[in-house]
């Protein structure tokens, strides 16, 4: 059992402010893909991004990676905005570092595992800067052990097709390790992985955090990775989050009716009535007015809004956006009247 | 299950063996598989990458590559595919049963409208239908997986990995098959859509009154939508059983593992500690003395590594392991 690290008082390590993302489409349209998201990650902390296809949770992932540029709003790591010159992303990705969804195609087929290891050590001068004083190969091997990767030697000289897909998802995480990050960004970190290593890879990114206080921001569609590994929770759509707090907060007391349905349709043989919304999540060129979720919600169809009298807000008039730290909080008129009165 | 009798077996498999030719000699990938599906039942096959799950759907329509070879007898319709005449085969192909692969969210043509790809296999098996006629029939395949009818029109880069996934369902239910095995037809989609697809495919199976087999991972999908689930490790079944049985109750520690790898939220013990199971799966041209599993058992003994453990009734459910009766 690991505590969560969640310190009310402490700084956070990394924060979002207002980030907005917009895009042109080919036809000249702007595309919202993050929409004002507010979001922070205190050190050591595992917070999870969850949502379907098209809530923006990757492009959010990127956007604190520093691979995307916020439209409006910024990026900070421990309060200071992010410098997006040559020299200031390299200094910025020694400290937070990326591991992409998809293990298979992230690695170069044509490079063995110490040279993809050993990339970004060269790439960051580490061996130089080492204060044990190691040389590469030292480091390389010890971030691949740390990554459960051992013997280390045994291994150096594979090539991608030689590994099975949890050593090429342990090769990823060893190369990102190597640099001794301070925060993980793992976007879908085990989702084309077999159902058996899938709790191996987890119960690394946990260890990691647990031995080298490493902070994770876990971007996911898969609810039950979150209570497995997660201490908070922001749930995402269409550019937004609509509902965050603790994992246990968010899993077992959700409040919006977006993250309900989520809950209510994760494969299980008893537990709730399954909610499955019909259609998808809108184009983001087109982000519905009042509350973006309504033309999908249940609770607005099915009357419960009517009754509530909030039916009307719900289709005209905007949330604000949630602040990123704090209790647990929901972006809906429903739950707001709800939750203001007494029970 | 309420009727027996060859008339409602729409896929009968017995002892079916298939054994690649390599250069590192044979492989033997799928080592003595019994499975029944009937008319109007579901069937799940779990198992993790290399168990022989994607290996024993090709023999199905006679789809395994040349290298391989079957033993044993795979009927489909009371006929033995594996000995057919290839017109016979033809014939059975899509309009007897038909395939939904792995990975068919890119085995659409991304430069042929998706009307005209669900249209191929009519053409291929009704000549003599006109033009209009086979317009019709994809207008209502498309209503029928949840499309609107004016998507035939669509190219495939216009479409949701869901959309997709319905046209691929659409186009395999073409020429109206009694029989069809869908292999992993969720993994690479959204819990949202997953649970669109899985009500789809229940929803076909209620109203068109075939028989699904579906292979998966991922056993809770399987557990959410199929009758009976069969587990696979390295080649063989190692446990059969009801959905709910099999998952809520598994008796052989590999499905035990499997069951675990998939949190029920809410469950205290699986917060900060993910189920999972180390190592790999083996080799199978070197496979391990006795049980394929004991190298990865959390409960192995000695014993196990004796004899491999025959398929045996534990608790009115066929399991293949020697503890699996113990406390």
């Amino acid at each position: 059992m690991t505590a969560g690290p969640t310190d009310a008082g402490a700084a956070p390590l990394l924060e979002a402010r207002g980030v907005t993302v917009e895009f042109l489409t080919r036809a000249g349209h702007a595309a919202r893909a993050l929409d004002g998201v507010d979001l922070s990650v205190q050190p050591g902390e595992v917070l999870a991004l969850v949502g379907e296809s098209g809530s923006g949770k990757t492009t959010l992932a990127r956007t604190l990676m520093g691979l995307q540029r916020p439209t409006r709003g910024q990026v900070l790591l421990e309060g200071r905005p992010l410098d997006y010159s040559a020299r200031g992303l390299r200094s910025y990705r020694r400290r937070v570092q990326m591991v992409l969804q998809d293990a298979a195609g992230a690695l170069n087929p044509r490079q063995n595992v110490y040279e993809s290891v050993a990339e970004g050590i060269r790439l960051h001068g580490r061996a130089k800067s080492d204060d044990q004083g190691r040389s590469e190969a030292e480091l390389v091997a010890a971030a691949m052990s740390d990554a459960g990767l051992r013997p280390p030697e045994k291994l150096f000289l594979r090539f991608p097709h030689e590994l099975s897909g949890g050593q090429k998802q342990r090769v990823l995480i060893a190369g990102a390790l190597a640099l001794r990050p301070e925060l993980l960004l793992a976007d879908e970190p085990v989702s084309s992985l077999d159902a058996s290593i899938r709790g191996e890879i987890l119960a690394l990114l946990l260890k990691l955090r647990q031995e080298l206080g490493m902070g994770v921001v876990v971007v996911t569609h898969d609810l039950g990775l979150a209570w497995n590994i997660a201490d908070r929770i922001a749930v995402m759509y269409l550019g937004r989050v609509v509902e965050c707090g603790t994992t246990e907060e968010v899993l077992i007391a959700p409040r919006h009716p977006y993250t309900k349905a989520l809950l209510s349709v994760v494969p299980e043989i008893e537990g709730l009535e399954p909610v499955v919304l019909t259609g998808e999540i809108p184009d983001p060129t087109r982000i519905p007015a009042g509350c973006r979720f309504h033309p999908r919600c249940p609770a607005l169809a099915d009357g419960t809004a009517e009754r509530a009298d909030v039916a009307g807000a719900c289709r005209t008039e905007p949330l604000e956006v949630l602040p990123g730290t704090g209790e647990h909080r929901t972006a809906c008129h429903l739950d707001r009247v709800m939750s203001s009165t007494p029970r | 299950m309420t009727e027996t009798g060859a008339a409602t077996e729409l896929l009968a498999m017995r002892d079916v063996r298939v054994t690649y030719q390599t250069s590192e000699g044979p492989l033997p990938a799928v080592r003595g598989v019994d499975l029944v599906v009937r008319r109007g039942e579901v069937v799940g096959v779990a198992g993790e990458s290399g168990c022989g799950k994607s290996t024993l759907v090709s023999t199905v329509l006679r789809l395994q590559p040349k290298d391989a070879e079957v033993e044993g007898a795979v009927e489909v319709l009371g006929d033995d595919v594996q000995t057919m005449k290839w017109g016979d085969l033809r014939a059975l192909r899509w309009a007897g049963a038909s395939i939904v692969f792995q990975g068919a969210l890119h085995s659409l043509n991304p430069v042929q409208r998706v009307g005209r790809q669900i249209a191929e296999p009519i053409g291929v098996h009704e000549p003599g239908l006109s033009t209009d006629a086979v317009d019709r029939r994809v207008s209502e395949l498309l209503e029928q997986v949840g499309l609107s009818a004016s998507r035939a029109r669509s190219y495939p880069h216009q479409l949701s990995g869901g959309q997709k996934q319905r046209v691929m369902i659409a186009m395999a239910l073409a020429c109206r098959p009694q029989l069809i095995v869908a292999d992993e037809p969720t993994t690479a989609l959204d819990v949202m859509v997953q649970a669109q697809i899985l009500d789809l495919l229940r929803a076909l199976v209620r109203d068109l009154d075939v028989g699904l087999m579906i292979i998966s991972h991922d056993l809770s999908v399987l557990a959410d939508i199929c009758d009976r689930v069969l587990v696979m490790y390295a080649g063989r079944v190692v446990e059969s059983g009801t959905a709910a049985e099999v998952f809520a109750d598994p008796k052989h520690p590999y499905t035990a593992a499997l069951s675990g790898a998939f949190p029920r939220i809410g469950d205290q013990a699986a917060r900060y500690s993910p189920g999972g199971l180390a190592g790999d799966p083996p080799d199978p041209r070197s496979l391990p003395d006795g049980c394929s599993f004991a190298p990865r058992c959390p409960r192995v003994v000695e014993r196990c590594t004796s004899a491999e453990p025959p398929l045996a009734d534990v608790g009115g459910r066929p399991v293949a392991c020697i503890r699996a009766g113990e406390p």
